[in-house]
């Protein structure tokens, strides 16, 4: 599949229709998705509706659709109206949100075809997919490796070229991980930036939607469309929305890129940091400065985060409950009973135990030895941001300290799994937005992925670097699984 | 600090959930690991500090939230109780609360 730019140009040319691009994705969809298991739902029926109707506006007004039958796949925890919403979960049973998110609304105005509903870890608790209720993604690059989480499935399907961009949710690394993992770009926008109206929440302090492409020009078409205010969302900012498009292609000579060496140190696989050394000396070809910084508190990043993201889950799940919609446990003579065996069987055991970690943080006596001291050294870090962007304009860090694991590497170890997001949940506390771009492949041809990191609002500029990167040191390697 | 089978129970018992004795055996051991790994945070002196509580940014904090106090439409009855697994006459319909 042809990136966005191209795949609009040929459409508002007439070389290409909305309908076609539309059926080679829902073609490329269905025929892998037996080896993938990407999508949870493809919607056919409604995708060839949805194009002909961008195929039936009038060329001019046509022009004026900045994503004109571009088909896009939504990670299965964004609503969207006629498909189901799963969470990767059993709990939601057949639930279809009698609703769009706001920035599937806005996807839909822009002339976008939503082409189907891909898979995830459960409730987007987890960095391997091997916490889904109806299996894991592959990575396209090794099958019997994992494609990152939680939204694997969006970063698979726009590896394997079945899609030219897909929606995923990062609460502390889960649009950017699984795009390192999967060799694409992986954007998570600045906390606020876009609405989260229709996202089901895990961690409401840390979640933001992100996009996952295979261009830094395509990851800034589509946050063009769905970033802005949403008085449905009290989080998101009044902040206007720049033009991401129009800098792009801006030089990037004289920006000051922090590399914090501690950060390099122990812990990165041989393979990752070669890259990551390399990516400097990408950089530092086309003119930037690498200055040094430190982020002394991001060492106790997973220990803040795996407290406050806990907390906040216990408590945004507690909404399923077997009442309202949803799966309903059976032979439950009371309430409690019914709630109990509901959650029980509704829920796989990752959410139950990341369930239970933020009940107890949170339970009387221990709120202040572990939610408030979270939440005092979430503020230490969100110092070190703004004092290392005194310095630098963006930070740049590997985005995982290895490449895709294999399946059940990590599985019966979840402080080990919870590791493997030392590098993004940072940004997730920070509130900052933060992009992973390929940057190589390891010995074993598996990707790579590095990470940028910026002050608030400022994806113009991590867009920029991305883009100067991928003209200056292109990633043309394919996944052996591919459209 | 030490996580025992004990306080498994209790914490799903305030959780809601119901959890089998091969999960209580399993959780035991992992949330302990867990808890004492985030307690490495105590080394660190926040006597001075305020919490971060939540995730706004200084911008999204300035974001005037109010609008006009008029009526706007909402799912309305028929869409919200059409996905529930038990409703009746407009309502949502669950077992006994009390035993």
């Amino acid at each position: 599949m042809d990136s966005i730019l191209n795949l609009r140009d040929g459409i508002l040319r007439g070389d290409n229709t909305a309908r076609a691009a539309t059926e080679s994705a829902l073609d490329a969809a269905e025929k892998l998705n037996g080896t993938l298991n990407a999508f949870l739902e493809i919607d056919r029926a409604g995708a060839l509706n949805r194009a002909a109707k961008v195929d039936a506006v009038n060329p001019s007004d046509q022009a004026r659709l900045p994503l004109a039958g571009i088909p896009i796949a939504v990670k299965d925890n964004i609503c969207v109206r006629g498909m189901q919403v799963s969470c990767g979960s059993r709990i939601l049973g057949p639930y279809q949100p009698p609703y769009d998110a706001t920035a599937i609304d806005r996807l839909i105005a822009a002339g976008a075809v939503i082409v189907g509903k891909t898979n995830c870890d459960e409730f987007a608790m987890g960095s391997s997919n091997e916490n889904s209720a109806f299996g894991p993604v592959k990575n396209p690059w090794d099958i019997s490796r994992v494609p990152g989480g939680s939204s694997g499935g969006s970063a698979a399907a726009v590896a394997a070229g079945i899609v030219p961009a897909a929606l995923g949710s990062d609460t502390g690394g889960s649009v950017r991980q699984p795009a390192a993992f999967c060799g694409v770009i992986g954007l998570k926008p600045t906390y606020g930036r876009v609405s989260r109206y229709g996202l089901v929440a895990f961690g409401s302090s840390l979640d933001q939607i992100g996009v996952l492409t295979r261009t830094a020009s395509d990851a800034a078409a589509v946050l063009q469309v769905i970033a802005g205010r949403d008085p449905h969302d009290a989080t998101t900012a009044e902040v206007p929305v720049p033009d991401y498009s129009a800098e792009l292609n801006h030089d990037i000579r004289g920006m000051r890129l922090g590399v914090s060496r501690t950060l390099l140190g122990e812990g990165l696989s041989p393979d990752v940091r070669a890259a990551i050394e390399n990516s400097i000396e990408v950089y530092r070809g086309l003119g930037a400065d690498i200055v040094d910084i430190d982020l002394p508190h991001a060492q106790y990043a997973i220990a803040v985060y795996y407290i406050i993201a806990t907390a906040e889950a216990s408590s945004n799940l507690a909404r399923f409950d077997g009442v309202r919609y949803g799966f309903r446990a059976e032979d439950a003579p009371t309430l409690k009973e019914m709630y109990r065996k509901t959650r029980d069987e509704g829920f796989g055991p990752e959410v139950k135990r990341r369930i239970m970690l933020g009940t107890y943080v949170l339970s009387a006596g221990y709120y202040d030895a572990y939610y408030l001291k979270a939440q005092k050294v979430r503020m230490l870090l969100r110092r070190d941001f703004a004092r290392a962007f005194e310095k630098c304009d963006a930070v740049l860090t590997p985005t995982t300290p290895t490449p895709a694991f294999l399946f059940g590497e990590k599985v019966d170890d979840p402080l080990a799994m919870y590791l493997n997001d030392i590098f993004t949940v940072t940004g997730n506390l920070a509130g900052v937005p933060g992009l992973s771009v390929p940057c190589g492949l390891s010995a074993d041809g598996l990707p790579i992925g590095l990470q940028l990191m910026g002050p608030y609002w400022s994806e113009t500029t991590l867009l920029r670097l991305a883009h100067a990167y991928q003209q200056a040191d292109p990633f043309g390697a394919r996944p052996s699984i591919h459209a | 600090m030490p996580i025992t089978e004990t306080d498994i129970e209790k914490i799903a018992q305030l959780a809601h959930l119901e959890i089998t004795d091969d999960e209580r055996r399993l959780f035991a051991p992992q949330i302990s690991e867990i808890v004492t790994y985030v307690e490495q945070l105590n080394a660190i002196d926040t006597s001075s500090v305020e919490p971060a509580l939540g995730g706004l940014t200084p911008e999204g904090e300035q974001t005037v939230l109010w609008r006009q106090d008029e009526v706007q439409s909402s799912l309305g009855q028929k869409l919200a109780l059409d996905q529930a697994p038990d409703a009746a006459a407009g309502h949502f319909r669950v077992p006994k609360v009390l035993a």
